[in-house]
């Protein structure tokens, strides 16, 4: 589904972001990078979709290679990858329907956006994403007049509505309370196996990294340090990922929120959910 | 360094002894350069005149007064020009400024050398009172209110060139990424994430642009660019003082609606 060969980046200023990247996703699969600030995190999906260029390298979606394309050509490839971001990237002055319609951006033309003049469909589709998320009664709001989880979900739906292949998603809950972040992990993750997605999420959150993917990339200094089930996840790996640290006390310190963990696991059960 | 060491104990002041030295040299050097001005000035001053100034001023204040209400009927077209003179050309301003603050601003120029000859436009445009571009334009087109529109216009251009351009480049760089992500065209990433950003300021502007090309059209017409300004300058040849006592009156309420108008519309836009 999404294949990166010996994908490299350096940036004008020098900085050596990644180096000699491999790696494979399936359709269907919702993969976790983790790492320190600075990893290259963000440098990497960015890549994917090529809001960064990469310096060396290939990537491939299904059988189109997206680092080959023309302005035009990516410009279509875009269309198939949505993204969801840290602090959303709303327009705030919209209302939250044009933050979600501007999804479709890619598929109408100039003049269809200016005027709003989605096709009907578009519409039917914006308002059952809408409800998907829960944010029906909000649709004529703008953007700036909602709390961040409500921002976050209409990201959601603004990249949804791109009826994308792979979702790209920059530290979703970075900005989020506990709560709101394991929701809005859960939303993601649920609409993606609805839909069959691919999924690469950059999340420092290791705990929410290992409950809502299948895969765990570690990256550390622009490298692959790990890349394996979220259960392999050891004290080991976690010091050769983030360095060294007293890991065993640092989750244990947390016993309050390990609990609330379990409880929401507990709440939604019927969800089917990877063992924590 | 600002941190001593006396014994065992540190001292922090906040500027170390040379940058002390160098502020009071800067203070003795300012206040010797303020005296040395004002002996030059006040060489070259007739004292006889400074003296004699408020005696002059109560009088041609007293030859205004009273105004000569009559004249106000004959004012009313040049005041209708005046008007014309501020909005068209403030929309003019506005048409011109509009696309060119998109080639100037660092964030959407489609290349740095379209950036600099946008920004030299604006440069040249903001650098040329409205006075001096109405004393070209009336040489180049003739007396009257088109000259007065140009005059106006192209003064605007850089002032709300240059106010637009740096609102472009103060917008959040998120829904840039967020939009150009979903695949859309370079046009529909402006309209969906920058304009929505920058619409209100550039109102703003707008409006306060308004506001000032309706004090710059009164003197327009004192080069002959149409307008009240060519009342103004008429009755000061003719010296007419009850009729300039009236223009002024007239000018006065004029800007205070001005004034009223585009608070109004700031206020709406907030
Ligand atoms: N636009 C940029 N210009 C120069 N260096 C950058 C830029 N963006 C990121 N970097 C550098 O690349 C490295 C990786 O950054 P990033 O991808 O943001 O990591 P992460 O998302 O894991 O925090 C860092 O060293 C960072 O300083």
């Amino acid at each position: 589904m999404l294949r990166l060969q010996h994908v490299s980046k350096r940036y004008p200023t020098g900085n050596q972001a990644l180096k000699e990247i491999n790696l494979t996703v399936p359709e269907g699969q919702v993969v976790a990078l983790i790492g320190p600030s600075g990893a290259g995190k963000s440098t990497l999906i960015r890549c994917v979709n090529r809001l960064v260029e990469p310096s060396e390298g290939q990537i491939w979606l299904r059988d189109t290679e997206i680092t080959r394309l023309s302005t035009r050509g990516l410009r279509h490839i875009r269309r198939r990858i949505g993204m969801i971001f840290q602090e959303y990237a709303l327009v705030e002055r919209l209302s939250v329907m044009e933050n979600v319609l501007s999804g479709r951006l890619g598929y109408v033309n100039f003049w269809q956006s200016w005027l709003r003049r989605y096709p009907q469909a578009d519409v039917d589709n914006a308002f059952q994403l809408l409800e998907r998320v829960g944010l029906l009664d909000f649709v004529d709001q703008r953007a700036d007049a909602l709390s961040g989880g409500q921002r976050q979900r209409v990201g959601i739906a603004r990249a949804l509505l791109q009826d994308p292949d792979l979702l790209l998603v920059d530290e979703p809950t970075a900005s989020l309370d506990p709560k709101t972040s394991r929701q809005i992990m859960r939303l993601i993750t649920e609409l993606a196996q609805e839909r069959g997605l691919a999924v690469v999420i950059n999340i420092h959150d290791v705990p929410l990294a290992q409950m809502y993917a299948q895969r765990i990339v570690g990256l550390r200094a622009g490298s692959v340090v790990y890349d394996g089930p979220p259960e392999g996840l050891t004290t080991a790996q976690l010091t050769t990922i983030y360095g060294e640290e007293d890991w065993d006390r640092n989750r244990q310190a947390d016993p309050a929120d390990e609990d609330a963990v379990l409880a929401m696991v507990a709440q939604d059960a019927g969800q089917p959910r990877p063992a924590l | 360094m600002p941190v001593r060491q006396i014994d065992d104990r540190k001292l922090w002041q906040r500027y170390d002894t040379a940058t002390r030295l160098r502020l009071w040299g800067g203070w003795i050097g300012t206040t010797l350069v303020v005296f040395v001005c004002w002996q030059v000035i006040s060489g070259a001053t007739r004292w006889e005149f400074v003296a004699d100034a408020p005696q002059q001023l109560s009088q041609f204040i007293g030859r205004m007064f009273p105004p000569r209400w009559g004249y106000l009927n004959e004012l009313w077209l040049p005041l209708w020009d005046t008007l014309n003179i501020a909005t068209l050309g403030t929309l003019l301003g506005l048409g011109i400024a509009f696309p060119l603050s998109f080639l100037a601003a660092q964030n959407t120029t489609p290349h740095p050398l379209v950036r600099y000859v946008a920004l030299l436009i604006i440069v040249v445009s903001r650098s040329v009172n409205s006075l001096i571009w109405a004393l070209l334009l009336v040489a180049i087109i003739g007396p009257g209110v088109l000259a007065g529109i140009f005059a106006i216009g192209l003064r605007s251009i850089g002032f709300m060139g240059k106010l637009f351009y740096e609102s472009i480049e103060e917008t959040s760089r998120e829904p840039v990424e967020a939009i150009t992500a979903t695949g859309a065209s370079p046009l529909q990433v402006l309209s969906y994430s920058i304009l929505p950003q920058v619409l209100p300021s550039f109102a703003g502007v707008s409006i306060f642009r308004w506001d000032i090309n309706i004090r710059e059209a009164t003197v327009v017409g004192l080069v002959g660019a149409g307008g009240i300004g060519l009342n103004l300058n008429a009755s000061v040849n003719a010296l007419q003082w009850s009729q300039v006592g009236m223009i002024f009156i007239v000018i006065f309420v004029v800007v205070l609606f001005s004034e009223w108008v585009s608070a109004r519309v700031r206020q709406a836009i907030i």
